[in-house]
């Protein structure tokens, strides 16, 4: 019978070969792609063992983190006012994962990025407890409250973007609605209901939209800077002050329908410069008609429009079509039709022409830290395109500083600092019936020619009298806010 | 083979052991190993978990201490000459196994799910249990042989033991799917760890005097040699009873485990490779057959070709009449994030196993925390046990306790195969504990009770006895091959 034995010894040996053969295949030849794998529910209890990184703002955090009491997660994250900055931060949750910075930068944030990996292992050596790195944003404070708080007393929803014009930083990025991404940090029963509360189905505020960045509305009458410089650049009127030979009433090319203006205001014949400050459809109507769609088309993609930028952040693509009958582009031209824009995208028209032409890449991120401060990586200002040349761009100053200071934006002004803006009121809505948005662009001028500050702000009021809105008197007020907290800031 | 007990004449059935020495002392200092390396185990979870040793850690160490030294006493009087490894693997893996017990009571969530606290404790009472038995069997026990007389009051328990689970009112529904466990007032045991031992003693009587009828009466074709067709009566009723439990009790490792273990018994009987052949034909025929028509058993195997599948199902919360389940998955992702040399006891996540964390899965709470290196030593350890079980099968002077030995040996291997294949994902799971490992009194007490039976045999076999009881099978029914 040992035969048999010896050959039932080699099968039983052979039964554990096989199991280390398995066993190898697992944790050595697999292993990694296991550990790694993101459903793996040990790479989020990994990612919450450690405090976070903190996104800060002006030399002060505006997140942190708290110990929670139950469950895996070690460590969840905390905002300080959550709903001003949540437009910034986005938000990083432990049911319901992150988004914007927060999923951008989580490797830096988490410590798991590989730029961290020496001062990882050198914390690890000299026992130090292992934390994420810092995130140091662009924003400024002051302006962000100003942006926040003007929103919040219009009590509509809005949003408002401004960027420092001779290095694209962005200074403020604010919605309203807004939520306080803390509510949903953590994983608990409150969370849920939290988040659940926070969606759109159940919300039809929507207060989880960042509106700064991600919606697009028709720009309305703020287009008309971007037509202005379209017809600059191309050549078709070389003086703000030359009259332009537009006849009132204009009929769209193409069809029987007048172009109309909102009220009697001095536009026929009327020069660059007087039909800004009035703002007369007629003339930038004609202007894109004439221009053509595709130099307009050109002129808008220069000033950032139809792409999406990354903040690096996403923003939704502005929009300016293609294939357009002329009457169609008189009214894209004029920020009606299909011409829709990113808060953002309108805050970048003003810089550009603010900045003498040059349009800088919009960023928020300033530095990339490590926990004690040490800088990883830091964002160099990066030019992204010349939709003016200077001496167009000075011509298209004059042009919004008088609307400014003698026309439809007068709201705007500061003392002792020369304001360039421009108004808009964009319809929408079958048939006009919705209440249009009311927009105000601008930038401001110090004394020393420099520019701190381009802004836009927009407010989309459903409760507001009709007649009432107009982008002089809901936005202008927000965005001289905005300008002089930057201002100030700077003294 | 073997370095002490080789003999030249490999067809004979009896290798002596005469003059060797007793080896008591040997298992003694292994024991002392035994012991001391769980005990450390245990202040590691300690110092990880709560950043202190242990409370428990004397008594702890002093109860396995305890345990070890009267299983260790117990052999050392009623079989001297037994084999000196045996008691101390098995002491190890029994302390391991408490260990990771202790650790996974430490687990919250487990907690919640009452899946753990206290279990730990438990297990050391069972743990008990089983060397009260295995003493018991070696004051009883005094000649394996004796164990022949029982041979059909064997098949009949072992029948009893086996379809327990299906009686109505006493089979209790408690993990997923798999009956295979009875309720006894506030008691659950799993009758079929019980039937393995009770099983083997059915087959190694039974094969031990039809042997011959197997082996010899039969014709030759294309290489084998077919056995006459009413000799293929008992294999095919042991197919058959093993796909009754697989039907009935829905559980493939213990129908696999009892009909394996007869084929080994029948070829190791009768020396005939043809019943390795029909064994895998038929169980093969048998699995494919029953998987495809079975839903727990088809959900087992569809879990096992795509494990991520069933993990999101059973995370989409999906009804369609079996019960999906995360566990092959989340067992697959605790081996891969041990990695090569683990986390470190208490530093991993195996509890997100959750359901028999400690038990079925218990390997994989080793395979995190102490990653590829403790569970290559685990299964080592486990193979070094089977080897003893083999060795001392060649060692037995007589054909009852050869069978006997290969057959629980052959049942242990095969059971850790099933069990730690399937938690590994080498083959689809089973509803098995790892032996000594796993938490559950049925699985421990029964596998220290088997562990018994060996040292029985291994004493009688290797005891320089200067006139063993003649018996003349052995010689007389040596099957002359040409060869």
């Amino acid at each position: 019978m040992n035969k048999p034995l010896r050959r039932i010894a080699i099968f039983c040996g052979l039964l554990v070969l096989a199991l280390l053969i398995r066993d190898n295949w697992l944790q050595y030849v697999k292993a990694d792609s296991l550990r790694e794998d993101p459903k793996n529910r040990r790479v989020l209890i990994a990612r919450y063992a450690t405090p976070r990184g903190d996104i800060i703002v002006g030399g002060n955090p505006i997140t942190g983190y708290a110990e929670t009491t139950s469950g895996d997660f070690k460590y969840k994250r905390t905002y300080k006012d959550g709903a001003m900055w949540a437009p910034v931060t986005g938000f990083v949750s432990q049911a319901y994962g992150a988004n914007q910075l927060e999923s951008i930068e989580d490797g830096i944030l988490t410590g798991t990025d590989d730029r961290l990996f020496f001062r990882n292992t050198l914390d690890m050596i000299t026992g130090k407890e292992n934390k994420g790195g810092n995130i140091v944003t662009t924003l400024n404070a002051a302006a962000q409250k100003a942006a926040y708080n003007g929103l919040k007393a219009q009590g509509a929803k809005g949003a408002v973007a401004a960027i420092e014009p001779s290095t694209g930083k962005i200074l403020a990025l604010a919605s309203y609605p807004s939520y306080d991404p803390g509510t949903i940090a953590g994983g608990s029963t409150s969370d849920a209901e939290a988040w659940k509360k926070l969606q759109k189905k159940n919300n039809p505020d929507d207060p989880m939209l960042n509106r700064a960045l991600r919606e697009v509305y028709p720009p309305g009458s703020t287009f008309k800077v971007v037509t202005a410089a379209a017809a600059l650049e191309n050549g078709l009127y070389t003086d703000a002050d030359a009259p332009t030979k537009t006849p009132l009433p204009w009929t769209m090319p193409g069809t029987t329908t007048v172009l109309k203006n909102e009220g009697n205001i001095p536009c026929k014949n009327a020069t660059l410069r007087v039909a800004l400050q009035y703002s007369c459809n007629t003339v930038f109507g004609k202007v894109g008609s004439d221009l053509g769609n595709d130099k307009m088309l050109e002129e808008a993609k220069k000033f950032g429009f139809t792409e999406e930028q990354f903040t690096p952040v996403r923003t939704s693509a502005s929009v300016f079509s293609d294939d357009m009958a002329p009457s169609e582009v008189a009214l894209s031209s004029i920020g009606q039709f299909n011409t829709a824009a990113t808060p953002l995208q309108m805050a970048m028209v003003a810089s550009a022409v603010a900045n003498d032409g040059t349009l800088m890449k919009p960023y928020m991120v300033d530095e990339l830290q490590t926990h004690n401060l040490d800088a990883l990586e830091t964002t160099t200002p990066e030019e992204m395109s010349k939709p003016l040349s200077a001496e167009n761009a000075e011509i298209l100053q004059s042009m919004m500083e008088t609307v400014v200071e003698d026309g439809t934006g007068t709201n705007a002004r500061i003392d002792g600092v020369k304001v360039g803006g421009k108004t808009g009121t964009a319809q929408h809505g079958v048939d006009n019936s919705e209440n249009p948005y009311a927009w105000f662009i601008s930038y401001a001028k110090l004394s020393d020619n420099s520019s701190p500050v381009a802004v836009a702000v927009v407010i989309e009021d459903e409760d507001a009298v009709r007649g009432d809105i107009s982008g002089g008197g809901l936005a202008a007020p927000i965005a001289k806010k905005v300008m002089e907290a930057v201002i100030n800031s700077k003294k | 083979m073997s370095s002490t007990t080789n003999s030249p004449t490999h067809h004979t059935s009896t290798i002596g052991a005469i003059g060797a020495p007793s080896r008591r002392n040997t298992e003694l200092a292994l024991l002392v190993f035994a012991v001391v390396i769980p005990v450390f185990a245990y202040a590691n979870v300690g110092l990880a978990i709560d950043d202190e040793v242990p409370a428990g850690l004397l008594s702890y160490g002093l109860g396995l201490g305890l345990l070890a030294g009267v299983g260790h006493l117990a052999v050392r009087k009623f079989a001297p000459y037994a084999d000196p490894l045996l008691l101390p693997l098995a002491t190890l893996l029994n302390g391991l196994g408490l260990v990771a017990i202790w650790r996974l009571d430490q687990s919250k969530l487990l907690q919640q799910i009452g899946q753990a606290g206290g279990k730990a404790t438990n297990q050391l009472i069972y743990t008990a249990m089983g060397i009260a038995l295995l003493v018991a069997v070696l004051i009883f026990l005094k000649d394996h042989r004796t164990l022949q007389r029982y041979t059909y009051i064997s098949m009949a328990g072992a029948l009893v033991l086996l379809l327990l689970p299906l009686v109505p009112g006493l089979g209790a529904d408690i993990t997923y799917g798999a009956k295979i466990w009875i309720q006894v007032g506030s008691f659950t045991i799993q009758p079929g760890e019980f039937a393995k031992i009770v099983l083997a003693i059915f087959f190694a009587g039974y094969l031990m005097v039809k042997r011959d009828a197997l082996a010899l009466a039969s014709r030759r074709f294309m290489g084998l040699y077919l056995p006459r067709g009413r000799d293929l009566g008992p294999i095919i009723v042991v197919w058959m009873i093993s796909i009754l439990i697989l039907v009935f009790e829905t559980d493939l490792g213990t129908s696999l485990l009892f009909f394996g273990m007869f084929v080994i018994m029948l070829y190791v009987a009768t020396e005939r490779t043809s019943w390795i052949v029909f064994g895998l034909l038929m169980s093969a025929a048998g699995a494919v057959g029953v998987a495809s028509f079975e839903p727990h058993v088809k959900t087992r195997v569809q879990a096992w070709l795509d494990p991520m599948r069933e993990y999101t199902l059973s995370q989409e919360g999906v009804r369609d009449g079996v019960v999906h389940s995360e566990q092959a998955m989340q067992a697959l992702w605790a081996f891969g994030s041990g990695g090569t040399l683990g986390t470190g006891w208490g530093q991993g996540h195996s509890e997100l196993i959750r359901f028999a964390a400690n038990s079925d899965f218990i390997l994989a709470t080793f395979g995190e925390e102490l990653g590829l290196a403790g569970v290559m030593a685990i299964l080592l350890i486990y193979g070094l046990i089977v080897e003893r079980g083999v060795r001392t099968a060649l060692a037995a002077r007589d054909p009852f306790g050869k069978l006997l030995a290969i057959g629980l040996s052959g049942a242990f291997a095969l059971q850790v195969f099933v069990v730690a294949g399937g938690v590994m994902g080498l083959i689809p799971l089973t509803g098995m504990t790892m032996p000594f490992l796993a938490y559950g009194g049925s699985s421990v007490i029964a596998n220290w009770a088997l562990i018994g039976v060996l040292i029985r045999i291994s004493d009688t076999a290797r005891r320089p006895a200067p006139a063993p009881a003649p018996n003349p099978d052995a010689e007389m029914t040596q099957v002359v091959r040409p060869s």
